[in-house]
């Protein structure tokens, strides 16, 4: 079984600031972490593999600096790691992401493509459900736990916003994972030690026979126009009132804002 | 020169740094407190290698190097100096010896479980009369053919009680003095070997401390470690690099002790400002980080020449000397800088200050720490 994992390096957003004149993020001395959603569905891959026995392979698009957090999860357990770099692909909006690695899967053999819910970066949640779509896959997304697994068919636990799904699907299929699915595994000591001598396979834009018209920032069709922070104003009344008289204010305002009725 | 970590040691230092902090910070109180040694956090460190860090993995261990070791010892000790002295005791005293001197047999049955961390391991040299004198030593091994016969008492063995394999030292020969001493492997289930006191102790809480008894311990010859008469010399070469753990121990609580008076500086206001607003603040948290980035740079070099190979007694003194002081003076500070609260168990600055100062102790004090120094200079 060959499972592959999409990962993202994402800015750490506890850490982030923002250029004020030109509204972009400045991303000089971020630092950068593995966007958890993600790490959470290495993780499933990883007890998949102890469990079932597979192969995984984590597979990121991103710049050269990249290679860090894919060596990080050969540390953690992972089989092989591919990074999609090229000029060519930054600047991409998820349409053109999802594009770039699609491109990439359709080269490979695989059964399962495991993909975090959403990066902490874009919170868009639309990379995994479009590659799927991008390779006519079936997919299910918002995964909270995998039941069963085997060379036919996946069997999930999909979260809802009140309740959950069983599903059952075929393989191949795309699954996307909720951070809260698995707790990410610490990396190896020994793994560490070996992360280094492993080979990260590089594929560069003349490696994946791709139309230039649908990659990177020239094919994206959504243009980030400004970045800002959200200027919070609290205006609150203070009310010096009794305990009846302040729940009966209380009631009156939540029926106000129909969260209760009247 | 190269004063950076290599992208390998980074990676260990930042496991090291998430193992701590989501770990061992969250328990470091209540081990304290309770006097608990910690051994679910002993089993954790065991899973992800870190039991068995610069060890050939043939033997169990994680491939790495000494200073990715020391990394461990420091990243741990910043938030629990309980949880990083079970480390150093276990790698440097009870691993190393054997890996160092043990034979093809002794490295197959005691090293491969110790440095997977599904055994834990101890060192026993000091004596009631053979302290810093280590040479005084008053157990008796007997040779009685295929067995030595061992008797003897053993005090202030850190990591007693829960280890399973005990590096012990006895005289072989007493008309020889120091060339009389000879070293054994040790089970814990081996008849007449007992546990006896247990220390309480000012800091380091959850640490074992305990006495070794030896009643008539029937110890197979094929566990003298190394040659017979030789104990003296594997015993310190042994501690020259238990000093590099220690003062990583020592470098560690020093940061960890720094990081909290920096954060409550930030957030404590007196006369309507930050007390890290006052310059006696600014100026003393300056002080303070410049000589733990010295000891810093000691204790890595240490590590670094026993990696090279090279001879690093005089370099693990020296780390350990500054680096021990060091954190004596900046837990000090720290809870100065914290006032009556860091006088407090609500603060880690007080169990900080207390952990700090069995560095300047153990695995030779201070003093002894001057004589290597010294004698490497002068001879």
């Amino acid at each position: 079984m060959n499972i592959l994992v999409l990962l993202k390096q994402v800015p750490d957003t506890t850490e982030m600031k923002i250029d004020k004149e030109k509204g972009t993020l400045i991303r000089e001395g971020v630092p950068t972490i593995t966007n958890p959603d993600d790490l959470a569905g290495m993780e499933v891959a990883l007890r998949l593999k102890d469990q079932y026995g597979a192969k995984v392979t984590a597979v990121t698009m991103g710049p050269p600096q990249a290679e860090n957090m894919l060596r990080e999860l050969y540390a953690m357990g992972a089989d092989d790691a591919v990074l999609l770099t090229d000029r060519k692909f930054s600047g991409a909006d998820t349409w053109a992401t999802s594009n770039t690695l699609a491109a990439y899967i359709k080269q490979v053999d695989f059964d399962l493509i495991i993909a975090g819910r959403q990066a902490i970066d874009g919170d868009t949640a639309q990379v995994g459900p479009q590659t799927a779509e991008k390779l006519g896959l079936p997919q299910i997304s918002y995964i909270d736990d995998v039941l069963e697994f085997s060379k036919e068919k996946i069997v999930v636990k999909k979260a809802l916003e009140n309740n959950y799904e069983v599903l059952e699907c075929p393989l191949p299929c795309v699954i996307t994972t909720l951070s809260t699915i698995a707790k990410p595994r610490y990396m190896r000591v020994m793994g560490i030690s070996h992360a280094f001598e492993k080979d990260v396979t590089i594929k560069t834009f003349d490696d994946l026979n791709i139309d230039p018209a649908i990659i990177g920032l020239k094919g994206s069709p959504t243009k980030v126009k400004k970045t800002f922070t959200k200027e919070v104003h609290s205006n609150s009344d203070i009310l010096n009132l009794d305990g009846k008289a302040s729940a009966r204010k209380v009631a009156e305002i939540l029926m106000d804002m129909n969260f209760i009725g009247k | 020169m190269n004063f950076d970590l290599s992208p390998k040691q980074a990676m260990m230092q930042k496991l090291f740094r998430e193992f701590a902090i989501n770990e061992v910070e969250p328990i470091a109180a209540d081990v304290d407190e309770e006097e608990r040694f910690p051994e679910e956090t002993v089993r954790k460190m065991g899973e992800i290698g870190m039991m068995g860090i610069p060890f050939d993995s043939r033997y169990g261990g994680g491939d790495g190097d000494n200073l990715s070791y020391i990394l461990a010892v420091e990243e741990l000790s910043k938030v629990c100096g309980t949880t990083g002295v079970i480390v150093s005791a276990h790698t440097s005293l009870a691993c190393n010896p054997i890996y160092t001197y043990g034979t093809e047999e002794q490295r197959q049955k005691y090293l491969i479980p110790l440095a997977k961390g599904e055994k834990l391991g101890a060192f026993g040299l000091t004596e009631p009369n053979a302290g810093t004198d280590a040479a005084m030593q008053q157990t008796v091994a007997v040779d009685e053919g295929d067995f030595y016969r061992i008797n003897g008492t053993k005090i202030f063995i850190t990591n007693g009680g829960y280890a399973d394999t005990y590096v012990v030292f006895a005289m072989t020969d007493k008309t020889k003095g120091n060339r009389g001493i000879s070293t054994f492997i040790m089970d814990k289930d081996m008849e007449g070997f007992s546990i006896g006191k247990t220390e309480h102790k000012l800091g380091i809480k959850g640490s074992s401390t305990t006495e070794l008894i030896f009643k008539d311990v029937m110890v197979p010859k094929e566990n003298l470690l190394g040659p017979e008469g030789k104990g003296f010399m594997i015993a310190m070469s042994t501690l020259d690099g238990g000093r590099i753990g220690i003062a990583a121990q020592a470098l560690g609580i020093a940061q960890g002790s720094l990081d909290q008076a920096v954060k409550y500086t930030k957030e404590r206001k007196q006369f309507g400002r930050p007390i890290s607003a006052f310059q006696n603040t600014q100026f003393t948290i300056a002080d303070l980080q410049t000589k733990i980035d010295a000891a810093r740079l000691l204790v890595y070099r240490a590590a670094y020449t026993k990696d090279m190979n090279r001879n690093y007694s005089s370099e693990a003194a020296m780390a350990k000397l500054f680096a021990s002081e060091v954190a004596m003076e900046v837990t000090t500070k720290s809870i100065q800088l914290h006032g009556g609260y860091g006088y407090t168990r609500d603060y880690p600055v007080e169990r900080m200050f207390r952990d700090a100062k069995i560095t300047e102790i153990y695995e030779g004090t201070s003093e002894v720490q001057r004589m290597v120094i010294a004698s490497k200079i002068l001879r």
